[in-house]
């Protein structure tokens, strides 16, 4: 079999370098199989992080050919054959070591957004019902595997590095799985608007595009999300009926 | 150990203007999109500055419609007003169109594309954009976006109105006795199709989607309102498709009724 050339970025946080590595292919074989191959062959000292091997546990988000996709759902054969086969660490979060990243601040991030927190339960044995329809929608945001690649793409974070002031589209989706959630009762809309920049959004689909769990990011969570925050702080015709008719209107 | 920590942006550079390396075509989309706005955004204003051969028998171009004040007979109120200043031209489509443009231009599918496309906001996913500063759509003067749900209002009152339309296209006079019969020529379809395509845009967008039940938590509570999220849900799911083919459908509906006023093209009866 041909051997497949490779350039993977290698350094740390004060700086690095792309590489030429190059390794055989065989039938079958995803880029996360390759790098491990040319860990062992070449690069015994390449730190990636990987766990899963099977797209559920979202830890080997790297950019490949610059799109952010998760090295071991990427499959050889889908790459454009012949040519070098370009991998970077994502570019929104800072460097550890070579593929490595340090993502530790969306788990911060997480813990700033408001937790769940139901209604009083609707039976007497301390339990709530809630109908299909209902759970099916925030179902699809539940599907996340947290790889971050949608905060990788995003280019609030990746190109303006406004990550003190916009949570970025995975936080949006939780938030999105919360907000929407029937027994919630908590109100997240002034943090939204404030805290968590919703507004920094400006509906580029990138997020969507590179979701490994194909959830709909941009269209089922984060529009609806801001047409609620618009429903609060930017439409006076429903500020009149509040005003006149209480907080329910 | 403590695992090691990093500030969130720590040794983190905005990429050049273009820089990627993505080797796909990613520019194609933007460019195709760029010269497809410009050129609908070109021949709608040239269009609307013409006041001139946007009717043709019972045929109303939907880009004059509806006609509030002007010279041809499906005028509301008659012909231009007496308070429209001399020095400023005049066309039936000015009063109107403000309308339908506001609607596209707030939409949430055209806002992503016209980011990329000409502003380059970002140019396309993960390539690096020319300028340092972003606000988004946080103040001035991007936040009037969020004024999108009243030009939904509009373009729901505009659906009724090229309704009457298409409902006036089935009636045509005879000029020989002037009795008006049912009929239906290729004009009444085009203006049919357009009303489709418009009301398939109109009723994906997710303003719409978000008014009709989107914002309540318990759907099940609501079900006629369940039932038309989920048919909004439907079209909304195609929403960019939408998008576009009624754009086409407008312009083209509006060069029929030109082209058949003008006498370059002659209307068929079906029916």
């Amino acid at each position: 079999m041909p051997k497949v050339p490779f350039r993977i970025w290698r350094g740390a946080a004060g700086g690095g370098e792309f590489r030429e590595y190059a390794t055989e292919i065989t039938e079958g074989m995803v880029v996360l199989d390759a790098v491990h191959q040319i860990q062992a062959e070449s690069a015994n000292d390449m730190a990636v992080r990987w766990n899963c091997k099977a797209g559920k546990c979202g830890s080997c988000s790297a950019e490949i050919n610059g799109r952010p996709r998760l090295m071991c759902m990427t499959r050889m054969t889908d790459l454009p054959p012949g040519e070098t086969v370009t991998i970077q660490p994502m570019k929104a979060f800072p460097i550890l070591k070579d593929l490595v990243t340090d993502v530790s601040w969306n788990y911060d991030v997480k813990k700033r957004i408001k937790p769940f927190k139901p209604r009083p339960p609707d039976a007497a044995d301390g339990t709530w019902r809630i109908a299909q329809a209902d759970v099916d929608r925030v179902q699809e945001f539940r599907k996340c595997i947290e790889c971050f690649l949608c905060q990788d793409v995003c280019h609030v974070l990746r190109d303006h590095h406004l990550h003190d002031q916009f949570i970025g589209p995975r936080f949006l989706v939780y938030t999105a799985a919360l907000e929407m959630h029937p027994l919630d009762v908590e109100d997240r809309l002034a943090d939204l608007k404030d805290a968590h920049g919703i507004g920094y959004c400006n509906i580029t689909k990138c997020c969507t595009k590179v979701c490994p769990e194909h959830i709909t990011i941009t269209d089922n969570a984060i529009i609806p999300l801001k047409e609620r925050v618009a429903d609060r702080f930017f439409d006076p015709i429903r500020r009149l009926f509040r005003f006149l008719f209480g907080r329910s209107a | 150990m403590e695992p090691q920590t990093l500030s969130p942006t720590a040794g983190l550079k905005q990429p050049a203007f273009g820089e990627t390396a993505r080797r796909d075509l990613w520019w194609v989309q933007p460019v195709a999109v760029f010269f497809g706005l410009s050129a609908a955004l070109a021949y709608l204003n040239w269009a609307a500055f013409q006041n001139a051969h946007y009717v043709f028998g019972n045929y109303l171009s939907p880009l004059y419609s509806p006609e509030v004040f002007g010279e041809s007979p499906h005028a509301w109120f008659g012909p231009k007003p007496g308070w429209w200043p001399a020095w400023m031209p005049f066309s039936p489509a000015f009063l109107i169109l403000w309308a339908p443009a506001g609607f596209r231009m707030t939409c949430y599918y055209y806002r992503g594309a016209y980011y990329k496309s000409f502003w380059a906001d970002p140019p396309a996913c993960g390539v690096g954009e020319p300028r340092k500063s972003y606000w988004g759509e946080r103040s001035l003067p991007l936040i009037l976006q969020n004024s999108h749900r009243f030009f939904l209002y509009c373009a729901l009152l505009f659906l009724v109105f090229l309704s009457q339309d298409v409902w006036k296209a089935l009636w045509f006079e005879d000029p020989v006795s002037h009795k008006t019969t049912f009929g239906i020529g290729v004009g009444t379809l085009v203006l049919a199709l357009n009303l489709v395509l418009l009301s398939g845009y109109t009723l994906g967008c997710h303003s719409f989607r978000h008014l009709v039940g989107g914002n309540l938590d318990c759907l099940s509570c609501a079900p006629a309102r369940l039932g038309a999220y989920r048919c909004s849900s439907f079209f909304n799911s195609r929403h960019m498709l939408w998008a576009w083919i009624s754009l086409v459908g407008v312009t083209f509906a509006d060069v029929y009724v030109r082209l058949c006023s003008m006498g370059v093209w002659t209307d068929w009866r079906i029916i």
